[in-house]
């Protein structure tokens, strides 16, 4: 697939995305009904760290009041978070259908790719004002440390939702392999889940498992943009952390682009 | 020059078997046991730009393994196959630009979204200038009768209108040549017609190459003045419905209606078939008796209603042919 192919193709991967975006948009109350319980999940959160803090007299790697702006970003944008293949997808792959995707005049990847961006797009654009919205008029959500830092948190989440729609690409192309379904989308969302920071802000791991976290591409969903969000990583490292986000979206787009080029090679030789 | 040439094209399957039972299933984990099912097997015919073919077969004959090589999702293990100068899975978006596919069994159309949003997208993927898309989207809602389809989400349409709309999708783009396959299934009498009507058209008027699969002989009988048969990866023929007729058998048949209703019906050259009441159905072979002497001899021995010649029932040919074939 050539670089000109996919440029001129452009129109035809942002009309996939865009009506995916408004296929889902019709999803309202499942927004409200997500709004509530990631409110009430919040809620939760909030309590223990506060509890935590007021238990503990060593100064902590990220104050009270961060970690509560942490724990609010958490729930308000959690579909950041690559929890599921996408259906249709899966169904095709099931089916055997999938090869006739190969029917249309399009990269199948960025046909995907598209897909589950606007696919994913639409439910968290959905929450997120809500939850954000309550969350900074009732409970404690402060606004960013710094227009600048307001800047770099949007960047960085935009990067960060590149990075989990190519992980939810990758995991959809592993079905081609595990056919039985959703065990390696499982796998990943439960480890996705601690490794970003969704359930405990990175900060708070110990020392050395820190190191381990900073090699792997889970914090770039997560904790980057929030931490960068309340000033805790500082301006001067947000074109790194930015340029790291990237990196590991793009290897994981390449490394998708290549499995699916494998698995449609085997389908088409196999048929079906 | 052929639209479509199809040379000595090969498809072999491997098949997993495994023994019934657990015992069975673990074995399978150590070592498979692989059946070889030859799905195409040196297969060979070529279509003219502006033909109507109808791709008939048994199920699992090697119809759709050859419609699927042909729109490029599959590749063969051996063999030439070139549509429009193509061969498809090595320029498969070149060539699927300039085709259309209509798979009976499954959509092209985004089921949450009203059918003209469908229509823009693949607009966007076909990449369709804005004034050919949009004459082409007024006409095919003149032909199909799409009018008040075209805001209604996809999932709320009936069987025959999805059909119907994934007609006019398949053909935005105005594809030189359209493969459908099985495009009556499952749907009403109504609606079969309205599609058999529409194909034959868009044949006709528009010059469009069809190629035709399905199981209804009526489809292929309305539709079709060329027939490919195939089984078990083989063409069986490659002719007319009239030769696959002629292959069969020459008997054709004659209802005749009595004016009352008698025992027998006497006549040397033609055998009584069936009757119902005062309706006689006889089979008669033309070489030896022609139909109008046929027809004269009853009229003057009987009373006579009303009679007209029948051909026999497409389906009861092809079963014949399968079954002759040892199929």
């Amino acid at each position: 697939m050539t670089a000109q192919t996919l440029l001129r193709g452009w129109r035809g991967y942002r009309a996939v995305m865009s009506a995916r975006l408004r296929e889902m948009l019709q999803y309202r109350t499942a927004a409200v009904a997500g709004m509530v319980t990631q409110v009430f999940w919040g809620l939760i959160h909030l309590m223990i760290y506060q509890a935590f803090y007021r238990s503990t007299a060593t100064p902590q790697p990220m104050s009270l009041a961060e970690t509560v702006d942490y724990i609010w970003l958490v729930q308000a944008l959690l579909l950041l978070m690559p929890w599921r293949t996408d259906a249709e997808i899966q169904d095709m792959i099931r089916t055997g259908n999938v090869a006739f995707e190969l029917a249309k005049p399009a990269d199948l990847y960025t046909l995907w790719f598209a897909r589950i961006l606007g696919g994913r797009a639409a439910p968290m654009l959905l929450r997120f004002p809500l939850i954000y919205g309550m969350a900074a008029l009732f409970f404690g959500l402060r606004l960013p440390a710094s227009p600048a830092a307001a800047g770099a948190f949007v960047l960085s989440v935009l990067a960060a939702f590149l990075l989990s729609s190519a992980i939810t690409t990758l995991m959809t192309i592993s079905l081609m392999w595990t056919l039985a379904g959703d065990g390696v989308a499982r796998l990943t969302a439960t480890f996705a889940s601690v490794l970003s920071g969704s359930i405990i802000p990175l900060p708070l791991f110990p020392g050395n498992l820190q190191r381990v976290l900073n090699l792997l591409p889970f914090r770039g969903l997560m904790d980057v943009p929030f931490r960068l969000y309340s000033g805790n990583i500082p301006l001067s490292a947000f074109p790194r952390e930015l340029a790291l986000q990237l990196a590991w979206a793009l290897t994981l787009i390449v490394l998708g682009r290549v499995l699916l080029a494998r698995g449609m090679r085997r389908l088409v030789v196999q048929g079906g | 020059m052929p639209q479509i040439v199809v040379q000595d094209l090969c498809k072999t399957f491997r098949v997993a078997e495994r023994d019934p039972g657990a015992w069975g299933a673990i074995k399978g984990l150590f070592h498979r046991r692989y059946r070889h099912t030859s799905a195409l097997d040196h297969i060979s015919f070529s279509i003219e730009p502006g033909e109507l073919v109808g791709y008939i077969g048994p199920n699992g004959a090697g119809k759709s393994t050859t419609v699927k090589v042909l729109a490029g999702i599959l590749v063969p293990d051996s063999g030439v196959c070139q549509v429009m100068g193509r061969t498809p899975w090595k320029q498969r978006i070149p060539h699927v630009s300039q085709i259309g596919v209509v798979f009976g069994q499954r959509t092209q159309l985004w089921w949450d979204l009203p059918v003209i949003e469908s229509f823009e997208l693949l607009r966007a993927i076909y990449r369709v200038p804005a004034p050919v898309y949009r004459h082409n989207v007024e006409e095919m809602v003149a032909l199909l009768g799409l009018g008040e389809l075209l805001d209604t989400p996809v999932r709320q349409l009936s069987l025959g209108q999805r059909m119907r709309c994934d007609l006019a999708a398949a053909l935005l783009h105005r594809p030189a040549l359209l493969y459908l396959d099985e495009p009556t299934i499952g749907l009403d009498a109504v609606s079969k017609l309205a599609v058999r009507q529409f194909v034959k058209r868009l044949n006709k008027e528009r010059g469009v190459t069809v190629m035709l699969t399905t199981h209804d002989m009526d489809d292929v009988e309305a539709l079709c003045r060329r027939i490919l048969l195939i089984n078990r990866g083989k063409i069986l023929l490659d002719g007319t419905v009239a030769d696959l007729r002629a292959q069969v058998s020459r008997l054709r048949r004659l209802v005749v209606v009595l004016r009352e209703e008698k025992d027998w019906i006497e006549t040397d050259e033609a055998r009584v078939i069936g009757r119902q009441g005062p309706q006689v159905t006889l089979e008669f072979d033309p070489e030896r008796i022609s139909a109008p002497d046929l027809i004269h001899h009853l009229t003057s021995a009987y009373g006579v209603r009303d009679l007209y010649v029948e051909n026999l029932p497409i389906e009861e040919i092809v079963a014949e042919v399968y079954q002759g074939a040892g199929m």
